[in-house]
């Protein structure tokens, strides 16, 4: 175990709703969907039609520039419908799943004591779980032919009420020991975890073997993978690392060890509007008809308003509002049910106690009651305006980067000041805190994206 | 609140895209978000946001400017009655200064919000909420017998020249309320100078006791006379402009500004430091009996030193925007603040130019901030 790395900027927001450590059930969907938007840079090119037969570990898309680069399908079945949006954009591909799982055939297991780092690139591309691996700069997928710095991977998420992961991994130590021998073949910096300092000692990745374990403490976002290479080695111009997240580890693991494309998952359904919020046992993109039953289905009422839910796969803080029939990401370890902010407060913005908004500014009273969780809705809580306050994203972004003058950068299109000042280091989900505490409600994750798809086009 | 919510749905349509007023867009849209923090919901990114927003963080400002404007109004009185060697109770003399000083707020307000509304109406924005504050430290820093007719040029040139050309707030390069000030000192120096100014009634000249001098400390000081005591200045019993007068009424609010992490405390603080330490070096090197050898702790509270300090050097806007830059920035804006008020013969007060001339600079001093950060990430890599 290497040094504990404090880091003291952050926030945990103080959501109501926390799963407790039990699977409320085991979810074998009879409708699948993989969403080709999950993937950053993906340029999708359909290899199925309506109508195919698949199995689990069937290519249904690859890119069209590496197309070597699959995504699989997670189960097996018939292509049920090809969703289309605007301009024939490709939104995603539904799965009637069949009642017993079939799997495409892999020869990975031969492969797991003696194989080259060739033959388990390509092992792992044919396989579809390559499309799992991201890189950065930018998140985006791997690319096969660039070797990486290392590999990183977050053993723990901070996010508001994202899975345990301790939990949600339990019984995989297994899959994901083979999963990061496998990795390690792939790079000469080696694989790296962050694990949290509270809790690590009783994880079960803390019992991994031939990787670095890296031990953070602090709130959110220490749990980002890119705050944790930030601190252990951050990534410099010319440089890219691979980041994973643990259910990409175990089901390269299981790969390897069965032969088997297998995304099977443990998820978290939290948030102030489940009733009883546990975990669910299931597979990657499942509709949120799935979990219909664990819905808190009493109208709630706020300012007179009738208020609906607001159906999140992912966190509060990255996820993605799929409604109540959406499908989950690929990505996401967590489905968060809240209220929808749609109501009209009177004076709200001058009543001196609003016992239920939560604030980290002492503007408001939230800050004496430290212990307080909160049923936060998706109320913009005011109107966007300028930049104006400064000081307050430096209080939430645990890395030596000026928050304020790369979003500016970003925003002027200042290639060379972008790079200089920290682009190859954040994605989206770094600078979530930053939005969140916004008080002119910038959408600075926004702002980031387009940073990113201008240093990719630049740079290609 | 139903009915009110009912009659605000009714009008709506009037005022949207296509209806009869819909040029009175953000005029109606700046009264709705009045009256209810408006029912939009997160779009992108982030699904929950924190309760603050800028109106509330203006309030704060607001609340925190009232201890100086409610003292400012009973110096008002207390002035007056002293000038004019009147018998009047408590409840008279600050009765006295509401009525004066009242005016004064709502012409800043009426002339600033209307060229604020005017200019978000021009562009299709949201009105704003940076005038609120604006509006209230414009009063708060003119001498109480300011005409209002300056008062209103002062305003307009402050909102249009210091705010509006540079495209609203959070764009403006020095802290309008001070641009306002300044437009006042140099635009009419005759009325607006001297020592007559300060007090209610003294430039007219009507039934004041033999031998009373209006003038300030500053001024006194800046002649080589006699100043009131520290604790004198301290409580802020003495002439001046409306709310800067009293170091305590001044600390209340920045007591509510730090409790409330509204404004920066690094500001707050090294402000002191800078006017303090240079206060203390020119004592060392002072002349027996010259300004230089003003005990430095006179100096914070004296004149419009610490009101700058608290309320605007602090101002997000137009400071420094580096954590680093703001001790930089708030130092120097101590340091020359009393330079300029030593040194300078033609300027008793110097906090004014101090700080809009960091304001000047603050860029300049972010920028050096910036390079250091990234020169410090280019080392990361050649370390490596």
């Amino acid at each position: 175990m290497s040094n504990k790395i404090l880091l003291r900027k952050g926030l945990n927001i103080p959501l109501k709703g926390s799963a407790t450590n039990q699977i409320a059930r085991s979810i074998s969907p009879d409708i699948l969907a993989v969403k080709p938007t999950d993937f950053r840079g993906l340029n999708p090119k359909l290899l199925v039609k309506e109508g195919d037969p698949v199995k689990a570990g069937t290519p249904i898309m690859a890119d069209k520039k590496s197309p070597e680069i699959l995504i699989c399908s997670p189960a097996s079945g018939t292509v049920k419908e090809i969703v289309r949006g605007e301009k024939r954009k490709l939104l995603q591909i539904l799965i009637q799943t069949d009642k017993q799982q079939e799997y495409e055939h892999s020869n990975a297991p031969e492969l797991r004591k003696s194989g080259t780092p060739q033959e388990i690139k390509a092992n792992l591309l044919s396989s579809g779980l390559w499309a799992l691996i991201k890189q950065r700069p930018y998140g985006t997928i791997a690319d096969p032919a660039k070797e990486p710095k290392a590999i990183f991977i977050s053993g723990f998420d901070s996010a508001p009420l994202a899975a345990d992961m301790d939990y949600a991994m339990r019984s995989e130590f297994d899959n994901m020991q083979v999963g990061a021998d496998i990795l390690s073949k792939l790079t000469k910096g080696g694989v790296h975890i962050g694990l949290h300092a509270d809790t690590f000692a009783g994880s079960p990745m803390h019992r991994l073997e031939r990787v670095k374990i890296h031990v953070f403490d602090g709130p959110h976002p220490a749990g980002n993978v890119g705050i944790q290479i930030h601190h252990i080695s951050p990534i410099n111009k010319g440089e890219t690392v691979w980041t994973l997240d643990l259910y990409t580890l175990a089901a390269i693991g299981r790969l390897f060890n069965k032969g088997l494309f297998d995304l099977r998952r443990v998820m978290a359904v939290v948030g102030p509007r489940v009733k009883n919020p546990a975990y669910i046992e299931t597979l990657p993109g499942i509709s949120m008809k799935m979990i219909a039953d664990m819905v808190d289905s009493v109208a709630e009422v706020r300012c007179g308003e009738d208020v609906g839910i607001r159906f999140i796969s992912g966190n509060v803080l990255t996820g993605e509002n799929v409604g109540a029939e959406g499908y989950t990401g690929i990505f996401h370890n967590t489905i968060t049910l809240i209220t929808e902010g749609s109501y009209r407060e009177m004076f709200g913005w001058i009543k001196p106690v609003r016992g239920k908004k939560f604030s980290v500014s002492r503007s408001y009273f939230s800050w004496l009651m430290p212990g307080r969780k909160y049923s936060l809705d998706t109320n913009l809580n005011g109107g966007e305006r300028a930049f104006v306050v400064t000081g307050a994203y430096e209080k939430v972004l645990p890395m030596d980067i000026l928050p304020m003058y790369l979003f500016k950068a970003i925003l002027a299109e200042d290639i060379d000041k972008m790079e200089q000042l920290g682009i190859y280091e954040i994605i989206e989900e770094d600078v979530a805190l930053c939005e969140f505490v916004c008080p002119s409600k910038t959408d600075i994750q926004d702002i980031v994206t387009r940073g990113i798809s201008i240093m990719i086009k630049e740079m290609s | 609140m139903k009915v009110l919510k009912k009659l605000v749905d009714n009008i709506k349509p009037t005022f949207s895209k296509g209806g009869k007023l819909s040029f009175l867009h953000s005029t109606f849209d700046a009264f709705e978000t009045f009256l209810f923090v408006p029912d939009h919901v997160t779009k992108k990114g982030v699904h929950v946001r924190d309760s603050i927003d800028l109106k509330r963080t203006m309030t704060m400002v607001i609340l925190a400017l009232m201890p100086a404007l409610l003292f400012g109004m009973y110096n008002t009185g207390y002035q007056h009655n002293l000038a004019t060697g009147g018998d009047m109770a408590f409840w008279d003399m600050f009765f006295f200064g509401f009525l004066k000083v009242l005016p004064l707020i709502i012409v800043s307000y009426a002339v600033g919000l209307g060229i604020e509304f005017i200019a978000a109406q021009i562009r299709g924005h949201e009105v704003n909420e940076g005038y609120l504050v604006t509006g209230m430290l414009i009063p708060l820093i003119m001498p109480v017998d300011v005409p209002l007719w300056i008062l209103s040029l002062s305003v307009i040139f402050a909102v249009i020249v210091g705010k509006e050309v540079f495209g609203g707030t959070g764009m403006n390069i020095w802290n309008p309320a001070l641009l306002s000030r300044a437009f006042v000192f140099f635009a009419y120096p005759s009325q607006i100078s001297g020592d007559k100014i300060w007090i209610e009634g003294l430039s007219k000249g009507e039934g004041i006791v033999d031998g009373f001098s209006g003038a300030t400390p500053l001024a006194n000081a800046a002649a080589g006379q006699d100043i009131p005591s520290f604790m004198d200045m301290f409580i802020g019993l003495i002439p001046g402009s409306i709310g800067e007068t009293s170091a305590l009424a001044i600390l209340i609010g920045a007591a509510l500004l730090l409790l409330t992490g509204i404004a920066s405390w690094k500001i707050m603080i090294s402000t002191f430091a800078g006017g303090l330490l240079t206060g203390l070096l020119l004592n060392l090197l002072a002349p027996e009996g010259s300004y230089m050898a003003l005990p430095a702790v006179n100096h914070l509270v004296m004149g419009g030193f610490a009101f700058g300090a608290v309320f605007m050097a602090t101002d997000p806007v137009t400071g420094s925007q580096t954590e680093r830059g703001k001790w930089i920035y708030g130092f120097l804006i101590g340091v020359m603040a009393i330079l300029i008020r030593v040194f300078n013969p033609g300027y008793p007060e110097g906090m004014m130019l101090a700080i809009l001339l960091l304001n000047t600079f603050a860029p300049f001093i972010d920028h050096f901030v910036v390079q250091s950060n990234i020169k410090r990430r280019l080392r990361r890599a050649a370390v490596k």
